[in-house]
């Protein structure tokens, strides 16, 4: 008997994410400490969440506008003006999405043809390669080098460069690496940018998680933001994963198709998030500074431990992941991580699913307590010891 | 006061067990660089003690009960509240002080193994003080939140999956 397959040939053809094989793996198995979780430790902050019981309370559980509750778009406007100088018209270059996951696929979607291609810069966040293959363009990838702390040099842009070539997405601070490019640095980016005309996609998730140096916003340097959808949303910096709210930022003509198809296809972000994402703006940034200070004292921890283990570790800019280097051990990074969690019951995620770059590397998470931080580096300490 | 002096504080406050080299870590510090700072600031009387915060109520033999009393006294001349406070504050029993505004004037939270215990302090000792004029006792039936530490045993698990993007 023939077994029809009904499943699209594009959906079919996207391999899974490696992060789901590792999940399963480690989700089989019990006391694990995990260092590969991309999200906070911490719970949303307390009057976010009780902001969110009192929408309810007052009845909000209908529809908001598509683009997203109009006072939570002032708000996110008064945000980008207050942080990064940035002014974008809430009410019709903003739009409000079902986290940022969402923003970046209704941006692909909104811009790109079939066979158009977008630039990818590796390693990266692992749905990018999906999201623009579903969008129906041609992800290309660029391979940025431990060497160069995984900083994407302008002449890499160039040499990727096609005729077919439309956008380039660009993730900073960097998940999974904690690189952090700084002003001088997109400065050059933007120079090949505009000679190429080329649309930016500009994920700024882990924005607020910078340590050392200040933070630019791509769409900040002069002449790029009319190419430039900035990307963002209260996952990261406000402990909301699982609230999925998100937000896009970009010229009027990019957001009015986003918000088309966002308006057929999930209508609107849900509304109860919406309210707490509004107290989140208003009312939160004493969460987020506390936050922030103890990812940053997570951060040198870590740095510092891995490095004492003889993991060589630069130390990230941004985020909340160490990215260091498992060659000494002479083990792929998908070994590293299997033998790591089957002996020691330590998780993280191997560099290679994060693209081909990746391979020799393993990126840990500082989003976990100081006492769980320690145990894990004990056991690595341990696991390492045995292969060096 | 420096950033980093405020940044250890905050680190020891929430956690007065932390070792130095944990400390000289999370702030990128050198170990004695952490030692010295925190030596200044123990001469300086910014850090005042280092204290244990326990579950009373869990430990089943050591049960006790704590009471804040609200307390009206005659201030004395030239030193207002200073030394009434000063000769409640001296008693073992006494464990916080506070002068407060509003209808009475010193706040007084007091800790004993029984309520019998306690009420013979307050009636043979504070309220026998000259200058304390009145004295309403409140009982502390539960306590939910102390220091900014929720006592209640809600489950600290992590609820993340394990491996996510």
């Amino acid at each position: 008997m023939s077994q029809v397959s009904y499943i699209s040939k594009q959906v079919a053809d996207l391999k899974p994410s490696g992060i789901r094989r590792f999940f399963d793996l480690a989700a089989q198995m019990e006391d694990v400490i995990s260092l590969g979780v991309g999200e906070p430790d911490f719970v949303t902050p307390w009057n976010v969440i009780e902001q969110s019981f009192h929408s309810l309370e007052q009845g909000y559980t209908s529809y908001t506008e598509n683009a997203g509750m109009m006072e939570l778009r002032k708000e996110i406007s008064k945000y980008l003006i207050g942080n990064y100088h940035l002014t974008y018209d809430p009410s019709d270059q903003l739009i409000v999405s079902v986290g940022a996951s969402q923003a970046i696929d209704l941006a692909l979607r909104a811009v790109i043809d079939p066979g158009d291609e977008v630039i990818i810069v590796e390693p990266s966040f692992v749905a990018y390669v999906p999201t623009v293959r579903l969008a129906g363009g041609i992800p290309v990838t660029i391979q940025t080098e431990a060497e160069d702390e995984f900083k994407l040099k302008p002449e890499q842009i160039e040499e990727a460069i096609t005729p077919k070539t439309k956008a380039i997405i660009l993730c900073n601070p960097n998940n999974p690496t904690g690189t952090l490019l700084l002003q001088e640095e997109l400065e050059q980016l933007a120079t090949v940018i505009k000679k190429h005309d080329l649309l930016v996609l500009s994920d700024e998730i882990y924005a607020e998680l910078t340590y050392d140096d200040a933070y630019t916003s791509f769409p900040s340097i002069p002449n790029m933001k009319e190419r430039t959808i900035l990307i963002s949303g209260f996952s990261k910096a406000f402990a909301m994963t699982g609230w999925r709210l998100g937000y896009a930022a970009g010229p009027t003509e990019i957001i009015a198709a986003m918000v088309k198809i966002h308006q057929y296809t999930m209508m609107c972000a849900p509304t109860m998030a919406q309210h707490a994402a509004l107290e989140a703006m208003k009312n939160g940034r004493q969460s987020v500074q506390s936050m922030f200070e103890s990812y940053k004292q997570r951060r040198n921890f870590i740095v510092s431990s891995l490095n004492e283990i003889g993991l060589q570790c630069p130390n990230p800019g941004g985020a909340f992941y160490a990215f260091p280097s498992i060659k000494a051990t002479g083990l792929t990074s998908a070994e590293f991580a299997e033998q790591l969690l089957q002996e020691e019951q330590v998780a993280v995620v191997p560099g290679s699913v994060f693209g081909a770059n990746g391979e020799g590397y393993i990126r840990c998470s500082y989003a976990t307590s100081l006492k769980q931080l320690d145990e894990a580096l004990n056991r690595m300490k341990r696991f390492v010891q045995k292969r060096m | 006061m420096k950033e980093i002096e405020v940044e250890l504080l905050k680190l020891i406050e929430k956690n007065a067990n932390l070792e130095v080299e944990k400390i000289a870590k999370l702030m990128d510090k050198s170990i004695d660089e952490i030692r010295e700072l925190i030596d200044k600031l123990e001469k300086k009387k910014v850090i005042l003690g280092y204290s244990t915060l326990i579950d009373w109520a869990k430990v089943l033999d050591e049960e006790e009960v704590t009471a804040m009393v609200d307390v009206k006294v005659t201030p004395a001349r030239d030193v207002g509240f200073d030394k009434v406070a000063e000769r409640i504050y001296r008693f073992p029993e006494v464990k916080a002080v506070y002068l407060m505004s509003g209808t009475y004037d010193l706040s007084v939270s007091v800790k004993g193994k029984t309520m019998m215990e306690i009420g013979h302090f307050i009636s043979e000792k504070l309220s026998a003080l000259d200058s304390v004029l009145s004295t309403t006792t409140h009982f502390v039936l539960k306590k939910y939140k102390h220091d900014g530490i929720i006592l209640q045993d809600a489950d600290e698990g992590d609820k993340r999956i394990v491996v996510s993007p």
